[in-house]
């Protein structure tokens, strides 16, 4: 029996994931720490989004805090709808980001699970995710009146050139003059030098735990991949997160061993495209379960490991900017699509499954063109849900549960 | 083998019977706000049509959007296998298929075995749905089986912009306050459906033969629109409405 008395299924149990544990009490720990008084924990906070160069924070003794990985929060627990209400009732449009929304909306009224995030000191916002973040941070660096720093990364449409390479390093320089400035401290090289090693360790074991799933069954599925991801995104650069992650490969490479896949029966596998649908996550998760379909990998959790291959490890900073610059999601959609059929043929994918995400508009743009160019060049079925990350209101179950069904019926 | 499809839409539940010389009997009566009780209904009602008891009835496959609350069924297939399924047994040379229903569009295209190879539905919104139709219908106050008709006889397209349904209402509305002849605004109606309908059938990729099948396929106005905007010929079946329901009898006959 579990904790709470119900009967639990042997065979489930048997496919549970051990680590998830410890990853729950690390981002406890994380988020204890963070909402610890400002005098007792001394150190500064910054609210950062979630694919920016987070790693100077860490050796200034800042301590990063994710609006966004806050929104997927907000909208696992299913408090997205109050949230965006209330930005409505703000005069923010409905079309503007869910996160964005949910977020300028619980700072206002401390809302949303724990409370609320802590005050930030300073706020870091890269565009290399979107647009709309600028604006967004544009608007809490007016509210809670602190410094913002800009790290603005040019689109690499196709190809990445020399101007854009010199644009993004001047910028590094810029951002940690603008720490060393707000911190009230000189920036620490040395420091600089073990940050950047463990954020690139945490980096390769992020991917090399994802790639576990190119094994049949897949011990993992990329529902697991997104409660997983948590850790690369808010602790990247940390020895917790190197450490979190050799036990979560230990355990993957044991499934693997032992022939253990998170599905009973794996008939069917899938790619999964955009953001996950945070509030219903275990609706979708057995959904597809119960037809034996396994997502096994997703353009968004590898979003994270995107460190330049062949970049010098000692020359964190002079590499920092173009990698962060080069992320999936700041790219056209030429090389998307690129992305996409190279995880097809790596995990082996029989379709792909895209989520249209009416808050992301740079992951969701290009999707008919991938989709259509997934279907020609690989002659696979792909499905097109549409519905929103954080947004209930954009969710049509019945809708989605018949797209679902038909799509697998394609795939039989 | 006797196998029966029925098919439990969110206007309209249908069935059909098919037996080894092809259909038997089919019919068609409203949902309602019970799913379940109007499928059993629909069951027993094209059940008495023929001369067949339940217990010659070999296998029941359900369909459409209350396909799960089918307690009597073997099996559940979305409407969108089954559509193919009805529509390349009416006619093998179908490649795309145009079904507009009570809720929702959609837009099928078969490979030349009649398997679904790809597909797309219309968001989550009424527009370019039999339901808009029905809307515009009491706006105008007009029986919704006189619409096609009366738009063959007009002499344009007033135009109609909104892509929502309710905002839709109020152009019409105002269209009526203004004296735009009925006629024009019901091509108008149609345009709109076809023009959303449209953009989602180049999506997926036209490739004749184009079948339209749904109850909305009843309607002239709206067949001549969509054949207009998309420049290709549409066949329609006299079984349009019925085609979800008797793809789903062949894929019940198919089960053994």
């Amino acid at each position: 029996m579990g904790e709470d008395g119900r009967v639990l299924d042997p065979d489930r149990e048997k496919r549970k994931i051990k680590a998830d544990k410890r990853m729950r009490e690390i981002m406890a720990e994380y988020y204890i720490e963070a909402k610890t008084p400002r005098e007792q924990r001394g150190k500064p906070i910054a609210w950062i989004t979630s694919g920016g160069p987070v790693e100077p924070l860490h050796v200034m003794d800042v301590i990063p805090v994710y609006p966004e990985n806050y929104g997927a929060m907000i909208g696992a627990s299913k408090m997205g709808v109050g949230l965006c209400e209330t930005a409505e009732e703000m005069g923010y449009s409905r079309d503007l980001c869910s996160y964005a929304r949910a977020d300028i909306a619980s700072a206002t009224v401390n809302g949303g699970p724990i409370g609320g995030l802590p005050e930030p000191d300073m706020l870091i916002c890269c565009n290399n995710i979107c647009g709309t973040v600028l604006k967004w941070y544009e608007v809490q660096a007016r509210y809670f009146n602190v410094p913002l720093f800009i790290f603005d990364t040019p689109i690499t449409h196709t190809r990445f050139d020399d101007d854009m390479r010199r644009y993004v390093k001047r910028q590094s320089k810029e951002y940690i003059a603008f720490l060393e400035r707000v911190c009230g401290k000189p920036f620490d090289q040395d420091r600089m030098k073990v940050v950047g090693e463990l954020s690139l360790e945490g980096q390769a074991l992020w991917q090399e735990i994802l790639e576990t799933t190119m094994h049949k069954p897949a011990p993992m599925t990329c529902f697991d991949a997104f409660f997983h991801l948590a850790m690369i995104v808010t602790l990247r650069g940390t020895q917790t997160a190197v450490d979190y992650y050799k036990m979560l490969l230990a355990e993957m490479r044991e499934r693997v061993a032992q022939g253990i896949g998170m599905l009973a029966e794996e008939k069917y596998r899938l790619v999964w495209d955009n953001i996950p649908i945070w509030y219903r996550m275990r609706w979708l998760s057995e959904k597809f379960m119960a037809r034996s379909a396994c997502l096994v990998a997703d353009t968004y959790t590898s979003g994270w490991t995107g460190w330049l291959p062949g970049a010098d490890r000692n020359d964190f900073l002079g590499f920092m900017g173009e990698s962060y610059a080069r992320i999936f999601l700041n790219s056209g959609t030429d090389l998307m699509a690129e992305n996409i059929l190279r995880m097809v043929e790596k995990y082996h994918a029989d379709g792909v499954v895209f989520h249209s995400n009416r808050s992301c508009k740079p992951y969701s743009l290009g999707q008919y063109d991938i989709q259509r160019i997934v279907q020609e060049k690989m002659g696979i079925p792909t499905l097109m849900i549409e519905a929103d990350m954080v947004d209930e209101r954009s969710f049509a179950e019945s809708q989605i549960d018949t797209r679902i069904d038909a799509f697998i019926e394609m795939l039989g | 083998m006797v196998s029966v499809g029925v098919d439990v839409g969110s206007i309209s539940a249908k069935a059909v019977v098919m037996g080894v010389g092809g259909v038997l009997a089919a019919d068609v009566m409203l949902t309602g706000y019970n799913s379940r009780g109007a499928g059993r209904q629909v069951y027993e009602r094209v059940l008495a049509a023929t001369d067949l008891r339940p217990e010659q009835v070999d296998r029941i496959v359900a369909t459409g959007y209350g396909r799960n609350s089918i307690d009597f069924a073997h099996k559940a297939v979305t409407e969108i296998t089954c559509h193919a399924a009805g529509a390349y047994y009416l006619d093998a040379a179908v490649r795309t298929i145009i079904d507009i229903g009570g809720q929702d569009s959609k837009v099928i295209a078969l490979d030349a075995k009649g398997k679904v190879r790809d597909f797309a539905m219309n968001d989550k919104c009424a527009a370019g749905t039999g339901r808009f139709l029905e809307v515009m219908a009491r706006a105008l106050e007009l029986d919704l089986d006189a619409f096609g008709d009366l738009s063959l006889a007009a002499e344009r397209a007033a135009p109609i912009s909104s892509m929502c349904t309710v905002f839709a209402e109020s152009e019409v509305i105002s269209l009526i306050a203004k004296g735009e002849e009925r006629a024009n605004i019901i091509a108008g109606i149609h345009a709109a459906i076809a023009a959303r309908v449209a953009a989602m059938a180049k999506r997926v990729g036209l490739r004749p033969t184009v079948m339209m099948t749904g109850g909305v396929a009843r309607n002239a106005g709206v067949v001549k629109a969509l054949a207009a905007k998309l420049e290709i010929p549409l066949v329609v079946s006299e079984q349009a409405q019925v085609t979800g329901a008797l793809g789903a009898a062949i894929l019940a006959a198919g089960l053994g």
